[in-house]
């Protein structure tokens, strides 16, 4: 493309000015102010990285502990809250604020929008996330941690059998990180509807975006569940309601279809985004589009909504009656279809394309052989009779480490590689990543397939100990070995991006040659992401030149806007200004935060001054702007 | 050959392990067929995917080609069609044995109360009066026997690996469920659902006899024959009376009433302390009584302040309590 100098020094004095208006000044202040979606991004990935590793820390002492018959590690209160912390910690505090905080770093830049369609509420959310993470971690420290399993099913942590401030930290715990999460979803959800590129319509939206909107319907339908529940438990304990209580009317049950209405739909809340990152990462890998995307997408949006139907396969053994059970079943064992489709899918891109082998694609071969292992299992478990017999054992610890470990960090380990030069303009060593990758992966293996056999041997979970002689020990062994092996190979792949980031090489633009937009813009992307607007014309908008000729134009788009585009078939609508880095955000949070330790503690009014603050800055954050002088809305 | 491995593993290193592929009950042989049913399905399915994906990775390198051919077809028939069949099929075969498990081999019996506690099993003989026990079942082979279901607290599991799938005991509702044994053994039955500090120590052993032999094991349950005590039993009698146990404990014939705790009756026969915690021996006793908080943090029992010179008159009581 050849461009006259007269055009090249145009471009160059707009996106001087753009640089100028975007550019965050190095202050502590604009640190908690905040709003780009990609500094948030990261600080998601950062923060639940580090709750990654609290959990696994906790995972470890577990399998220290049943290391051998007769362990005497752990107490049996503090193998209690260990387990018990370690499931809701990966559930609630890595898997999911994870995946957004991948979805946070991408989503615009793959749409071709400057930020997120709410940054302020984005900056809130992720706030939110953090307190809530902390609040619940540091209950581990204070010797209070929940201790009722993730699942925390009544009556036994209801008020008579659980008296201490263990479970108020779940429920509280719980529903502030709810406030986070939702809205996330909320935000992801309007900036996919409204915020895309012109030209990207419904049918070249990358499936990465699919896999985050479709989870973002699941958690706004999914949360109130756990919401309720929560609210439920914490009135029952705090306030003598009998919501969970049978000898005063109340129904134990109640908990469990509330808990599981949310909590299997969560199952694919976590695995959806990560099956969304595969396919962002194959094409780049296959040289190709991932093959079949319409039964791609069908098999998303599918898997969303089956989801919703299938909560009571874990409450096969509470005597539900036999017809509903073999409904319940039958959507169990029908939501591996969507699950298979795009399996093949991916097998097919990889037999119709080109194979380069690198480090993401490593993690994606892995995956894909874990989450097919974990697969069959789990088809096992949707045939009621065999879920009767082995649910509750080992067998189960060992299947759904397969399908989440398997088909959410397999997936988010690869991200990690591939979007690297995205996140902070470096790549990371293909050398460490190869040995982290062999590690990773011999070390899964080895510590979840023998929980296959020992479930099958008849190993419950959640024992803190087990006796000698029945058959466990050996199983038992090899699955505390490979624990080990896994968070050295977890280690290296921390060092290995560590190491990147504080004196590996700058990346080259675009190393991998991506298909996505987030590929077309700078390496790393400058704040605002794109200068010029993009034109989508396809589903590999960065491979196409049509679209790359587009955004070297100097038609660039000044100030803070962004550009509305039409729901379905994304025509530019209009121009609309985004807010600027803010306080509120932090400061809600921190209100919010005060709410939830008044309740915690009981201080009544303290949680009432927080409602109070909570109120005034929001009115705050919500209060009309002044017009500008052009007329156009402020934020 | 990995599933033939792994068949001599759990055949082989498991003699004594409560295994769901050594079964000896009809609820649970049914579901081991289905495990193998399924399992060989499994093996084939991700065969399949393993030897594509292979495919790919060792021929789809350097100097192939990208094709951009439509992969639809190759997409709907090996992951929508092929599996949809397969599914149907495993689906059919499920509900089949679902109802083998719903309905028992032929009418019960004989009906036995299982109630749930924070951490151990109490067990009623329905039909019989005052046959009641603890952490232990004993029943006929060949014979069907139901099971009610109830819980003093919270949510227990009962579930015997080799005989029959679980069954919840949910606080505020009766669940049923029942046992057909087909040999003579003993089986090792656990709690399954997570119940709090002790759930680790919450097992029973359920010991098939033949009738004849349950018959009269039944008997003397219910109604113990009397006992010609020793001076130092008698005195180990009294202690128990006079002391705290009878509080919790009931030991039918004599004073000891309590309920909060198990039936201490048959002590002397059973073959654990604490629902598996420890091994029922006169050592394991006399440390039990003394504090149980050692062997079995957590449970409901207080530590008892026998004088040391009465323990050794306690525990040759109980040890012939059988």
């Amino acid at each position: 493309m050849t461009t006259t100098s007269a055009q090249a020094d145009t471009r160059a004095v707009a996106v001087a000015r753009l640089e100028e208006e975007w550019q965050e000044q190095r202050s502590l202040r604009s640190w908690f102010a905040t709003v780009d979606h990609k500094r948030i991004g990261r600080r998601y990935l950062i923060t639940a990285g580090a709750f990654f590793g609290l959990a696994g820390i906790d995972a470890l002492l577990l399998r220290t502990q049943l290391a051998r018959a007769g362990g005497d590690v752990l107490s049996p209160d503090q193998y209690n809250q260990l387990f018990t912390m370690h499931g809701t910690a990966m559930i609630f505090l890595f898997a999911t604020p994870m995946l957004f905080g991948f979805g946070n770093a991408l989503v615009p830049l793959m749409l071709g929008a400057r930020d997120m369609a709410f940054p302020r509420l984005n900056a809130f959310g992720y706030w939110v996330f953090l307190f809530a993470g902390l609040v619940m971690f540091s209950s581990q420290l204070l010797g209070v941690a929940p201790d009722g399993g993730w699942f925390a099913y009544v009556p036994l942590t209801d008020l008579p059998y659980s008296p201490g401030r263990n479970l108020d930290v779940y429920t509280l715990g719980l529903i502030f990180l709810g406030v986070s999460t939702t809205a996330g979803a909320i935000n992801f959800i309007v900036t996919a509807i409204k915020l895309r590129a012109p030209g990207m319509s419904l049918n070249r939206v990358p499936l990465f975006v699919w896999a985050i909107v479709a989870t973002s319907f699941m958690v706004i339908f999914a949360l109130p569940a756990l919401n309720a529940a929560n609210a439920l438990l914490f009135l029952d304990r705090r306030f003598g309601t009998h919501f969970y209580q049978p000898e005063a009317g109340g129904n134990t049950l109640l908990w469990q279809h509330l808990f599981w209405i949310f909590g299997h739909p969560d199952v694919y809340i976590i695995v959806l985004p990560a099956l969304g990152i595969v396919s962002a990462i194959l094409p780049a890998f296959c040289r190709r589009g991932v093959a079949a995307y319409p039964l791609v997408v069908l098999a998303t949006i599918t898997t969303a909504i089956i989801s919703f139907g299938v909560w009571a396969h874990h409450m096969f053994a509470t005597g539900l009656p036999s017809l509903s059970l073999s409904f319940f079943s039958a959507a169990s064992v029908l939501i591996t279809i969507p699950s298979g489709i795009q399996v093949f899918a991916w097998v097919a891109t990889m037999l119709f394309g080109r194979v380069v082998v690198r480090v993401p694609l490593l993690f994606v071969v892995g995956f894909i052989v874990t989450f097919v292992m974990g697969g069959v299992t789990g088809v096992m478990f949707g045939i009621t009779a065999f879920d009767m017999q082995i649910t509750d054992s080992y067998f189960v610890v060992a299947h759904f480490h397969y399908v989440l470990f398997g088909g959410a960090v397999f997936p988010i380990i690869g991200g990690i590689y591939y979007w690297l030069p995205v996140l902070t303009g470096k790549v990371a060593s293909e050398v460490l990543g190869r040995w982290a990758f062999g590690l990773v992966f011999g070390g899964f293996h080895l510590t979840f397939f023998p929980m296959h056999l020992s479930g099958l041997l008849g190993m419950p979970r959640r024992v803190y100990t087990y006796p000698s002689g029945l058959g466990w020990d050996v199983w038992n062994l090899l699955s505390t070995i490979g624990s080990y092996i896994l968070a050295a190979g977890l280690l290296l792949v921390v060092l290995s991006v560590v190491l990147a980031v504080a004196r590996g090489p700058r990346a080259a633009p675009d190393p991998w040659d991506g298909d996505t937009l987030e590929w077309a813009a700078a390496t790393p992307p400058r704040p605002y992401n794109f200068a010029s607007i993009p034109q989508v014309f396809g589903l590999h908008p960065a491979w196409d030149s049509r679209t790359l000729s587009r955004l070297a134009s100097d038609e660039v788009l000044p100030g803070h806007q962004a550009m509305l585009t039409s729901e379905l078939d994304a025509r530019p609508q209009r121009l609309v200004s985004m807010p600027e880095k803010s306080l509120r955000p932090l400061l809600a949070a921190l209100a919010l935060l005060v709410v939830v330790l008044g309740l915690l503690g009981a201080v009544y009014w303290l949680a009432i001054a927080g409602v109070v603050a909570t109120i005034v800055v929001v009115v705050g954050w919500l209060w009309p702007p002044q017009l500008t002088e052009a007329g156009a809305e402020a934020p | 050959m990995a599933a033939a491995l792994v068949a001599l593993c759990l055949a082989g290193c498991a003699e004594s392990a409560p295994s769901t592929l050594d079964t000896a009950g009809t609820g649970a042989r049914r579901v081991e067929g289905l495990w193998w049913f399924m399992f060989w399905i499994s093996v084939v399915a991700v065969l399949e995917v393993f030897l594509l994906l292979g495919w790919a990775l060792w021929k789809r390198r350097r100097e192939a080609r990208v094709r951009a051919g439509d992969a639809t077809p190759f997409v709907g028939v090996l992951g929508a069609g092929l599996p949809f069949i397969v599914l149907v099929a495993v689906y059919g075969v499920g509900l089949r044995d679902l109802n083998a498990l719903i309905r028992p081999p032929a009418g019960p019996q004989l009906s036995i109360e299982v109630i749930g506690h924070r951490w151990w099993w109490e067990v009623r003989y329905a039909d019989t009066a005052g046959a009641i026990t603890a952490n232990e079942i004993h029943i006929p082979v060949n014979q069907t026997i139901r099971i009610r279901l109830t819980t003093a607290d919270v949510q227990h599991s009962f579930w015997v690996p080799q005989l029959m799938p679980k069954t919840d005991l949910i606080a505020g509702h009766v669940n049923e469920t029942w046992l057909h044994a087909e040999r003579i053994g003993t089986f090792r039955a656990l709690c399954a659902e997570y119940c709090g500090l002790q759930h680790a120590n919450m097992s029973l052993v359920v010991t098939v006899q033949p009738a004849e032999e349950f018959r009269i094991w039944l008997r003397d349950l219910a109604a113990p024959p009397a006992r010609d005590l020793t001076d130092q039993q008698r005195r180990g009698q009294a202690v128990f009376e006079a002391g705290a146990c009878g509080a919790c404990h009931t030991v039918r014939g004599t004073t000891a009433t309590g309920t909060i705790g198990p039936d201490l009756t048959t002590i002397g026969s059973r073959w654990s302390l604490g629902a598996g915690a420890a091994p029922n021996d006169k050592g394991h006793l006399g440390g039990w009584i003394v504090n149980p908080q050692s062997l079995k943090p957590g449970n409901q029992m207080p530590p008892q302040p026998v004088p040391a010179g009465d323990l050794p008159d306690l525990l040759s009581y109980l040890e012939i309590l059988r």
